[in-house]
């Protein structure tokens, strides 16, 4: 995985402050081509990988990079599923049955309710692989190297005990994908003993890891030391914890953890994102990495 | 530990099971649900002894305390079985249909001194907390005006009926979405007691409201502005904010971010003249398992911690939901 990674709730209007700024960022990012020009910049300041939900937008956006081969040689996605609100919402319409039936791809779940609603239970696993399927289809022909399970997921799964169906993930992405499957999470002690629990090995994982503490489930000082001690791939995201902390001291706390592989952030002007990508480089040069 | 049952794994009751089962000081007795293929789905993964009727399962299961998340239609009913099995009780909200059959089960909860309460989380939100301290502590002067509002994406075309679209069954803008910001006017203020005029707005639905005004009064006699609407897809998701104008301050608060501006420098602890900024990360406390957001955390922890004996029952209370009631009541009848 490279050292930074770049993110996409800018895109979204997702800003866990401000709803004023989220108002903002939504009229700014408007059009396609405004997150197609902030792209470039981040690839203009060294930054190759974007890591995204599959959000429909970002379907336009596939195209655009497949249609410009040369530009985005080395340009890769790591996509993050599902996109939690479009089902969300279809829960609060249709049911859990009727979402189910809307969202799972062809005829398969038609004919599970010819054999009874029984066998759903049976091969959920099935199912959730189809979904997987259909989440993956805009990114056909992208570079996926890591596919990632969205926190609002892997954290339902972790707090009903459903080991099963994350192992069901993992396998599923490193079989029929040949990518490293990755766990977002806002509850990274807990989801690591999960995943052992089910054997996954030094898995990768996002989780919320800031020097306010903000959103380290469990507390500052067990996320700490599961960085310091425990085998996994940590991905850092919510670096600035919200806009709590200063950029400087922020990323000078995140790289200061030998073990974290990736710094997950996002941002909209070129100023922003070439000042994070400097203070990144900064504090890694001088804790030798 | 606790013994919890679930009645009603819908989406609601998903959300509360995720986090009672990550909650150290829990211990999930029994699921009820009528959809047979999320029962099965919970046996065979997370190991749930799962029920089609609630009544069969508390009997058989005996829990301490249940989480009720079913259709608002069926509350009361549900709720009072529980309350004579003397088992805990928290419900979904809205509280009930109708005042009338809130009132015996506020008065057969205290009687048997059972812990009672209802999910309306913004309670649990820092901002809102930041508010009521502010509030209370009297520096906005003598409040004039309140405005309280709530938008999000919810019915944003013409589709399909639920219970949701059903007034009968507590469905509509009204008493499924501009009760939590009612019920968040009740506490920060005081319990809202006239209704001067009031609009049900249908939007894209044919039976209920999407869009909920009204001008109003709370029992402390500040007057304000009521405005709500769930078919706004300019949100991203669910907003709701309250703006109270006093003779020595202003705040606008929603679930992210606090803004108050103060005359003078007669201002709590941490603030100063003019305007003040504070975030929902400043303010909020970090939850030992994070599912949607820390407030439905809080919210299943505050619930276990009062059925342990280790909190008072007195945020969310079935009283303080049945007042909640009372003026979506109110709301509706002096709808035109």
């Amino acid at each position: 995985m490279e050292r930074i990674l770049f993110g996409d709730n800018q895109f979204f209007a997702v800003n866990h402050i401000s709803d004023e700024k989220s108002r903002a960022q939504a009229m700014r990012f408007k059009d396609d081509e405004a997150i197609i020009r902030t792209l470039d910049y981040a690839i203009e300041a060294g930054i190759d990988t974007f890591m995204c939900t599959t959000h429909e937008r970002i379907a336009n956006i596939c195209d655009i990079i497949r249609a410009n081969p040369a530009k985005y040689k080395h340009f890769k996605i790591y996509p993050c599923m599902p996109y939690a609100h479009k089902y969300a919402n279809a829960v609060t319409e249709l049911g859990i049955v009727g979402t189910l039936k809307q969202y799972v791809p062809g005829n398969f779940f038609g004919s599970l309710f010819k054999g009874g609603v029984a066998f759903v239970s049976k091969d959920f696993i099935s199912i959730m692989e189809l979904l997987i399927d259909s989440e993956m289809k805009m990114f056909k022909g992208i570079d996926t190297p890591v596919i990632f399970l969205q926190n609002v997921v892997t954290d339902l799964l972790l707090g009903l005990g459903m080991k099963d169906i994350l192992k069901g993930y993992y396998d599923h992405v490193k079989k029929k994908y040949k990518a490293e499957p990755g766990f977002i999470t806002m509850n990274m002690p807990k989801l690591l003993d999960m995943l052992e629990d089910a054997g996954i090995e030094n898995p990768v994982i996002c989780a919320s890891i800031n020097k306010a503490g903000f959103r380290m489930s469990g507390g500052k000082e067990v996320n700490e030391e599961a960085l310091r001690t425990r085998n996994f791939r940590p991905i850092a995201m919510q670096v600035l914890g919200g806009g709590a902390i200063s950029p400087k001291e922020a990323l000078e706390y995140v790289c200061s953890f030998p073990k974290i592989e990736s710094i997950l952030f996002g941002a909209s002007s070129k100023g922003n994102i070439e000042d994070t990508v400097s203070k990144i480089k900064y504090f890694d040069g001088k804790n030798g990495r | 530990m606790v013994k919890v049952a679930l009645i009603g794994a819908g989406k609601m009751g998903i959300s509360h099971l995720a986090i009672l089962g990550a909650h150290p000081d829990v211990e999930i007795a029994g699921v009820c649900d009528t959809s047979k293929m999320v029962t099965d789905v919970l046996t065979k993964y997370s190991g749930y002894n799962c029920f089609s009727d609630y009544l069969q399962m508390v009997d058989k299961v005996k829990p301490d305390a249940v989480f009720i998340a079913v259709p608002t239609k069926v509350h009361a009913k549900f709720i009072k079985d529980m309350l004579d099995r003397g088992i805990h009780v928290f419900s979904e909200k809205p509280f009930c249909l109708t005042p009338q059959e809130g009132i015996p089960l506020v008065e057969l909860a205290k009687k048997r001194n059972l812990v009672n309460q209802v999910g309306y989380h913004n309670k649990f939100i820092g901002t809102f907390q930041e508010v009521k301290r502010i509030v209370d502590s009297g520096a906005l002067g003598d409040i004039y005006h309140f405005i309280g509002e709530s938008y999000g994406p919810v019915v944003i075309r013409k589709k399909q009926e639920t219970w949701r679209s059903d007034p009968a069954e507590g469905g509509g803008c009204l008493m499924d979405y501009a009760s939590h910001v009612v019920d968040l006017l009740n506490y920060l203020l005081a319990p809202i007691d006239e209704v001067f005029s009031s609009r049900l707005q249908p939007v894209f639905s044919n039976k209920v409201e999407d869009a909920v005004y009204a001008m109003l009064k709370v029992s402390n006699g500040i007057n304000g502005m009521l405005s709500v609407d769930w078919s706004d897809e300019t949100h991203r998701k669910m907003t709701t904010s309250v703006t109270f104008s006093g003779t020595r301050g202003k705040i606008i608060s929603d679930a992210n971010e606090l803004k108050v501006y103060f005359r003078d420098d007669k201002c709590p602890a941490g603030y100063t003249k003019g305007w003040n900024v504070k975030y929902v990360t400043d303010l909020t406390e970090e939850v030992d398992f994070y599912l949607r957001g820390e407030e439905y955390s809080a919210q299943v922890d505050y619930f276990i911690k009062a059925v342990m004996g280790k909190v008072k029952n007195d945020i969310n209370t079935f009283e303080s939901a049945l007042y909640t009631d009372k003026a979506l009541q109110l709301i509706r009848s002096k709808a035109n």
